[in-house]
């Protein structure tokens, strides 16, 4: 290493009689040596670590896979031996929809490095798009190809709406684009809010003030009620479905990040000056991560809507709380870290129903928890102290969390 | 004819004249350094030949091509490639990325054949690991291929922005001070590696450079710039002997 033969140039130079004179220069060498030191220290760390980089992000990959199959397959098995509450079952596919969003939101926040916050926008969008689809041809289709393609069109219509909204949003950057996104996402929700349709034999009908304004016939079907929202989408969603949809985002998430494209997206986000430096083309590939989150949102917006009757625009489950929510899902899992937004999302949905018995003091102990779960993650004396634990316990894997 | 020409260059800010009427010619293969004080507006004229700013007046030539008002992307595309004063590496990606960044316009398969994983994206992915190991090998940098570029020291981070430059495959290469920080060692070092690149890549090099070892020791010709404007030009001995450019930059 070159630092090293730098270094004994500096101490030779210094020696014996010239040491006061050079005791300035002596001073830079030494903070320098220090600094290198303290570099090459970590670098031998991470040497040993990274031995071979590329079939450890496979690895990676791998085990975020196995995790979410082994935790289904758990599941399912405590499920059939009837361990598992008729509460917490009902639980199990908006875990896999919370799962799925905060994978999407984590490509835009961890990846793209921007934060959003009209994720939930992005959610009601697929929603709705889909589920008006599954209401309109609920007898036409079966069950299982009707939902393949409310799938696609939920994804592709919130992947519209993630591109239209991108075009102006991507030329602010963090906090502004941030309030931006916020806007848009209560934007989407508040038109949805006031969106009447419905379809007869006569063709579409459409409206934005009330429902009689439609002038369907008596035999008319409606599909959007303004405020009531869709009813009678058909259930297609269960927790086989959900989990499939999460390894489906998680495949293209994690292709996604180790493509060619994938590293244009990070290199914007490391240093913008020199991507395009480089020839990268920042609007562009700051579109396609964002159209690509927005579109993964709006899956776990369908997952969302055919598991349940009547789905409605509320601000509980598309308002900014719900978009505050998932980015709570992303931060506590860590920036950038996609199977920790997988455990943070189940474990901040499963807390409060697990909490439910506590009533008056429950969403106390939920914020305490959450308080002291982002300064285990991410205090750096906590982060030191892990590490050090995680020596003394393991020696042979030191530092394995690093490489995620 | 000269690889880089520039006709009569000038940009202002507001009232300040940041670069007035500088004409520069590099001739290709040449070892080109730009010098002077603080201020004088030499990361300006860079900033300039790679449309981080759009002249107010004069021209760009490179290899004949008029590239005044086009956008960085375009000039990358064109054949200049930069490194930064201040290193900006691309921090949080292994090293080895950094420099598939740069090799990103040379190898193209989709986004859809990336997240599928056709065969076309294990086949040009294969060969941008082949080409970007041989660029980190060149460097001497490929022990440190799965490192974060941020984890390197600090000498090894100067040498992989030239690599990642060097990945754009331009024809001109300009650098930022890259001496800058760097002990007499790494300087020495550095010294080194540019003439190597030079020989190597037959590539022609303009440098921004205070330390004047390194602007004696490697550089053909000399620009000396004062307040925007062309203090000295030529030889470099010549040029580092002038009146002119002692008093108002070197010092006696």
């Amino acid at each position: 290493m070159v630092s090293v033969g730098s270094e004994r140039t500096g101490e030779s130079v210094c020696d014996g009689k010239r040491r006061q004179i050079c005791g300035n220069r002596k001073n830079v060498y030494e903070r320098q040596r220090m600094s290198e030191a303290g570099q090459r220290k970590g670098m031998e760390m991470e040497m040993k670590v990274n031995k071979s980089k590329l079939s450890k992000t496979t690895k990676n990959d791998m085990i975020t896979y196995g995790m979410v199959i082994l935790t289904y397959i758990v599941v399912q098995l405590l499920v059939s031996t009837g361990h598992v509450s008729s509460l917490i079952q009902g639980l199990l596919v908006p875990f896999c929809t919370y799962v799925i969003v905060a994978v999407a939101l984590n490509l835009t926040v961890g990846i793209l490095g921007e934060l959003s916050l009209g994720h939930a926008g992005f959610m009601c969008v697929g929603a709705f798009a889909s589920a008006v689809f599954s209401l309109a041809f609920k007898e036409a289709l079966p069950g299982g190809l009707r939902f393949f393609l409310a799938l696609l069109i939920g994804a592709a219509s919130a992947a519209l709406v993630g591109f239209l909204v991108g075009i102006p949003v991507l030329r602010l950057r963090g906090d502004y684009l941030a309030i931006v996104t916020l806007a848009f996402g209560e934007i989407i929700k508040n038109i949805i809010n006031a969106l009447y349709l419905g379809v007869d034999s006569s063709g579409v009908h459409f409206s934005m003030k009330d429902a009689l304004s439609l002038h369907m016939e008596e035999d008319g079907l409606m599909l959007i009620k303004g405020a009531q929202g869709v009813t009678g989408t058909p259930n297609d969603s269960n927790f086989t479905v959900g989990v499939i949809l999460i390894l489906v985002t998680l495949f293209i998430v994690l292709n996604f990040i180790h493509s060619r494209t994938g590293r244009a997206v990070m290199s914007i986000r490391d240093n913008r000056i020199a991507a395009e430096s480089v020839g990268i083309n920042v609007t562009k590939y700051k579109l396609i991560a964002f159209t690509v989150s927005a579109s993964l949102a709006g899956v776990a917006g369908v997952l969302y809507a055919h598991n349940l009757s009547t789905l409605n625009a509320l601000p509980k489950n598309f308002g900014y709380n719900m978009s505050i929510m998932i980015l709570v899902f992303v931060v506590l899992g860590g920036i950038g870290n996609i199977r920790g937004s997988i455990v943070a999302a189940v474990l901040l949905t499963l807390l409060p129903e697990v909490l439910r018995g506590l009533s008056d003091y429950r969403m106390l102990i939920y914020s305490i928890v959450l308080i002291v779960m982002m300064i285990f993650n991410w205090s750096p004396n906590a982060v030191f102290f892990r590490k050090r634990l995680q020596q003394k316990l393991l020696p042979g894997r030191k530092a394995e969390k690093e490489a995620v | 004819m000269a690889l880089l020409e520039t006709k009569n260059l000038g940009i202002s800010f507001g009232g300040l004249r940041a670069v007035n009427a500088v004409d520069i010619s590099v001739e290709k293969g040449q070892l080109y350094g730009l010098i002077g004080p603080n201020g004088a507006g030499k990361t300006t004229i860079f900033n300039l030949l790679t449309g981080v700013y759009q002249p107010d007046e004069g021209a760009i030539l490179l290899d004949g091509v008029n590239l005044t008002g086009k956008k960085t992307i375009e000039i990358c595309k064109a054949g200049i490639a930069r490194t930064f004063q201040n290193i900006r590496l691309f921090h949080d990606m292994p090293v080895l990325d950094n420099v598939k960044v740069g090799l990103h316009n040379h190898y193209s398969y989709s986004t859809f054949e990336g997240i599928l994983r056709l065969p076309r994206y294990h086949k040009v992915e294969k060969e941008m690991n082949a080409k970007a190991m041989e660029l980190l090998e060149v460097f001497g940098l490929e022990k440190y291929a799965d490192y974060k570029a941020e984890n390197l020291p600090y000498g090894q981070q100067r040498k992989l922005e030239i690599a990642r430059a060097m990945a754009t495959n331009p024809k001109l290469l300009l650098l930022d001070e890259p001496a800058a920080g760097m002990n007499p060692n790494e300087t020495g070092e550095l010294m080194e590696t540019i003439r190597f690149v030079r020989d190597r890549f037959e590539m022609t090099i303009l440098l921004i450079e205070h330390d004047m070892k390194l602007v004696a020791g490697i550089c053909e010709k000399l620009t000396v710039l004062n307040f925007g404007e062309v203090l000295a030009q030529g030889e470099t001995q010549e040029v580092l002997n002038d009146p002119h450019v002692i008093t108002a930059y070197l010092g006696e």
